[in-house]
């Protein structure tokens, strides 16, 4: 790649870290949030149902905001990506978008219904599961590469539907009950936070798994992948991202087993970034793969500049809100207790 | 079978955009509703702003979770339905949205946590903030989009290179020449389907004799914002129909079914009250006219002229017969609201109003009122730009996504089952919110639904509680 210095060098760049941060930020937030959906039908009684609504009650709306920013994020500063990833992937998006719809108004409805309680327990579960079965096969759809042809998607409605992106799409499900099993074992006490506690050292393998699965079969797949990350230099630099992955689960593992409330899941949220560092490093500059990269698919630099404006003293003063409302509403949900 | 992925995608995008667009009408109005209510509540210090700000709190966290999950299913769409939409007008509508997330999204998100389930645990004067915050996020959000909306109605500040859409002077984008028109008339709409949602509620607990005291107030509250903002309404939707007749003319004429010149008296524009617009003819069947009102309302003189539609081609005309019929809907909407408010005013000061039965009984019913008008608007609108997406740059048929006819089929057929199972849903959770009232709620011993989620009602009784015991 031509490095040319100017700003349709640099505003694409700064755009595709600003998305790859809204993006992670959705992972982790929503990923939990969604988590309690995932562990649902496993925990023991309704009281414990409550409890794990509860504890994500007053921030699911914000954190699934995060996924309205990465979309909108995508159509700002890349109108072109936006354009093809879209219809490329059109089934999958549309049914999670489906699947949230379920889990959302479940938060309401659950609360209010009486005797039809039980089905908005189950359209909470089912939605949260498949909206996170179709973030993943999302995730596969994408580092899987889109066929363009004159900047328009050029491939079938169910190109997406391969192995390796429904093996995706389980791997972020058996990642978010991860990421929402130690958010349990955070923020809950008694009977659920020790279910919990046990069903997070059973993820973590699994998850692990997943992980490995993932990051060996692209480099075998995708040629361009293994040439990211196995040729020298490369390799010296890249080789501590799996080695620091390692590292921090075995961290995990004994936080739960010591009785750390609080750590696993601040090591999870490592974790899950770990693994996104690993893709990106793997895309990077392509933001269509195999064909467009970042600069190739930008908007207009006028446009990229007058919303980076607004998001330079924006963003700091919503993470500030953000992080008062989680401040305010910190604590244990004790169980018998109700909310507050 | 084959499909027409044209008109599948229209189909759903009205579809799912006209279902979006209820719960935001209701909920604009609502949080602003609330966020007043509070602050009365805590200038006053009367307990009865508090139980109705509480009760109407229930409905919004039910009617906002609609709104929020609809709405991020319209954001995806302009990629799902309209890629090329997305790549052509993308680098002016992108950062539009963008600010809305930015500004609007995540204020009214985040706040709604403290509004809901902050009661008793944030001190009064948080929780006012928070509501504050919320309906400013709702207003915020309405701006952004609806600049949007505008500039694909009425672009400006644009230039084109090589087919696609650059800025070139944001303030001319944002405030193109429809907008300000359109945002008095959208949020003016919004405040006004509230008064009527609230004016409902508080005639059916009046007329039924229960909760009087808060029926009382809330009818007094919503008559009082009628009375002003219909008519208000009727004059801002005059001068945006001046505005649309010099920016879009093509879709005044299929408002006024004025096919052209040569059925025209003495040369001026008759108002066509009723007629079936007739398009291989090029004329109206059935016409109910009136001479001269026509060239009165929209050139202030009794012989003025307006484009009719034969002076555009053929395949530059917006479909007539939806914005024909919708505009009357809405209009005749109007001055009913104008004569419900009038009727309230009058009788409130002849201080007859809570024993007019005639009045009361048929007022339980009226909460649609204000969804229709606001969906009958829009189809006058959207129609209207028709046959372009954005407003002669980019045609809808050329604005489509590479998506098969089947795969769109697909999705809609789900969208449609979704949304009518979701939306009785939610129309039947309300309607129970509301049988039970605003001391219903307030009443209820808090053992009696031990660990229950979603705040609004039994965190109201605790706090309700908590506050005796202290
Ligand atoms: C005049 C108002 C208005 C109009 C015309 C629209 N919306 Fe909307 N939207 C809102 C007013 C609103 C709101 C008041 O901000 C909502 C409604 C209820 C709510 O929860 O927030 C909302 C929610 C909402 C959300 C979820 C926000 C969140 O996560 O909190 C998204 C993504 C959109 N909308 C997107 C759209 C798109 C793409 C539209 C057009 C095609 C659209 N809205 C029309
Ligand atoms: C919120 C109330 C709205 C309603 C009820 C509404 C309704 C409609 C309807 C009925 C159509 C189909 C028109 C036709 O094909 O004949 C349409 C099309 C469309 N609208 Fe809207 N609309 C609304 C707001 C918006 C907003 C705020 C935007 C964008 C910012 C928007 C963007 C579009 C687009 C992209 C299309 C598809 C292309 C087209 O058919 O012209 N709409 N809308
Ligand atoms: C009573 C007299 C009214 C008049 C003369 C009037 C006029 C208009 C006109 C001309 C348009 C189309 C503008 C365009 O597309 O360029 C419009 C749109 C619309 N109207 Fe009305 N209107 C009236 C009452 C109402 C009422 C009472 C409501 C709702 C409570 C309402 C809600 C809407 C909405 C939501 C739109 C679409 C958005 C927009 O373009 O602003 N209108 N109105």
């Amino acid at each position: 790649m031509a490095v040319t210095a100017g700003m349709e060098w640099y505003l694409p760049v700064i755009w595709s870290l600003l998305l790859a941060v809204a993006i992670a930020m959705y992972v982790v937030l929503d990923g939990f949030d969604l988590g309690m959906g995932i562990l649902f039908p496993f925990a023991a009684n309704d009281r414990e149902r409550d409890q794990m609504m509860n504890s994500v009650a007053p921030f699911w709306d914000g954190n699934e905001t995060w996924l309205v920013l990465g979309g909108g994020g995508l159509l700002v500063a890349f109108p072109l990506a936006y354009s093809i990833v879209m219809p490329a992937l059109y089934l999958p998006v549309i049914f999670m978008l489906l699947a949230l719809v379920f889990r959302g108004v479940a938060f309401e409805f659950r609360h209010v219904a009486d005797t039809s309680r039980y089905l908005w327990s189950i359209s909470f579960a089912g939605g949260s599961t498949l909206a996170a079965f179709f973030q993943g096969v999302l995730l596969g759809g994408f580092v899987q590469g889109i066929k363009v042809e004159n900047n328009a998607f050029a491939g079938g409605p169910l190109d997406w539907a391969t192995p390796f992106a429904l093996l995706c799409g389980l791997g972020v499900v058996a990642g978010y009950a991860l990421i929402g099993s130690v958010w349990l074992v955070m923020k809950t006490e008694g009977a659920a936070a020790a279910a919990a506690r046990a069903r997070a050292r059973v993820l973590l393998p699994v998850v692990l798994v997943f992980m490995a699965i993932v990051s060996l079969w692209t480099p075998l797949a995708f040629p361009r992948i293994a040439e990211r990350w196995f040729t020298t230099p490369n390799l010296f630099y890249l080789a501590p991202v799996p080695l620091v992955t390692l590292a921090l689960a075995y961290g995990v593992w004994r936080w739960l087993e010591k009785g750390y409330d609080n750590l696993p899941f601040f090591g999870v949220i490592g974790l899950f970034l770990l693994g996104y560092v690993g893709i990106g490093i793997s895309i990077f500059p392509y933001l269509i793969p195999p064909s467009l990269t970042v600069w190739e698919t930008a908007a207009a630099p006028a446009s990229q500049i007058f919303m980076l404006i607004g998001t330079v003293f924006l963003l700091p003063v919503i993470l500030g809100y953000i992080c008062f409302v989680y401040w305010l509403f910190r604590g244990k949900v004790r169980e018998g207790e109700g909310y507050h | 079978m084959e499909f027409d992925p044209i008109l599948l995608a229209r189909i759903q995008f009205a579809f799912t955009v006209s279902f979006h667009v209820i719960f935001p009408s209701f909920t604009i109005g609502l949080a602003a509703y609330i966020a007043t209510l509070e602050v009365l509540w805590i200038a006053t210090g009367h307990e009865r702003y508090h139980r109705i700000a509480r009760f109407f709190t229930k409905i919004f966290a039910v009617s906002f979770a609609m709104g929020v999950v609809s709405g991020i299913v319209l954001s995806y769409q302009f990629g799902t339905n309209w890629s090329r939409f997305a790549h052509v007008g993308g680098n002016v509508i992108g950062p539009l949205i963008g600010y809305e997330v930015l500004t609007a999204f995540f204020l009214e998100a985040t706040f709604l946590g403290i509004m809901l389930f902050g009661w008793n645990r944030v001190p009064r004067g948080l929780h006012v903030f928070a509501c504050v915050m919320v309906a400013a996020g709702t207003s915020l959000s309405a701006f952004w989009i609806l600049a949007a909306n505008s500039w694909m109605q009425t672009p400006a500040g644009y230039e084109m290179i090589d087919g696609i859409a650059h800025p070139a002077d944001w303030l001319a984008v944002i405030f193109n020449p429809s907008f300000p028109y359109r945002f008095a008339h959208m949020v003016t709409a919004c405040y006004l389907t509230t008064a009527f949602v609230v004016l409902a509620v508080g005639a059916r607990y009046v007329y039924a004799g229960r909760f009087p005291e808060d029926g009382r107030t809330m009818m007094r509250m919503a008559i009082g914002l009628i009375a002003i903002l219909a008519p208000l309404q009727a004059f801002i939707g005059d001068s945006h129909g001046l505005n649309t007749l010099e920016h879009q003319p093509a879709k005044i004429a299929a408002i006024e079914a004025h096919w052209g010149s040569s059925d025209d008296i003495g040369g001026s524009v008759p108002l066509v009250l009723f007629a079936i617009p007739n398009e291989e003819t090029e004329s109206n069947d059935y016409q109910i006219e009136i001479p001269y009102l026509g060239s009165l309302i929209l050139t202030h003189s009794l012989d003025g002229k307006i484009k009719g539609l034969k002076e555009f081609a053929r395949e530059d005309r917006p479909p007539v017969a939806i914005p024909f019929f919708a505009f009357r809907v809405m209009v005749g909407l109007g001055l009913l609201m104008i004569a419900v408010g009038w009727l309230g005013a009058f009788l409130l000061w002849r201080r007859r109003l809570f024993e007019t039965d005639w009045y009361l009984a048929p007022l339980q019913h009226i909460w649609p009122i204000g969804f229709v008008t606001i969906l009958a608007g829009w189809f006058v609108t959207e129609v209207g730009r028709q046959p372009y997406v954005i407003y002669g740059i980019l045609r809808t048929e050329d604005a489509i996504s590479p998506v098969a006819g089947w795969a769109l089929a697909t999705s809609l057929a789900l969208f449609v089952l979704v949304y009518c199972i979701v939306f009785s849903g939610g129309i039947y959770y309300i309607n129970r919110l509301i049988a039970k009232g605003p001391e219903g709620a307030a009443l209820e011993p808090p053992e009696g639904v031990p660990n229950r989620p979603l705040a609004s009602a039994h965190e109201a009784t605790r706090a309700a509680i908590n506050a005796r015991e202290e």
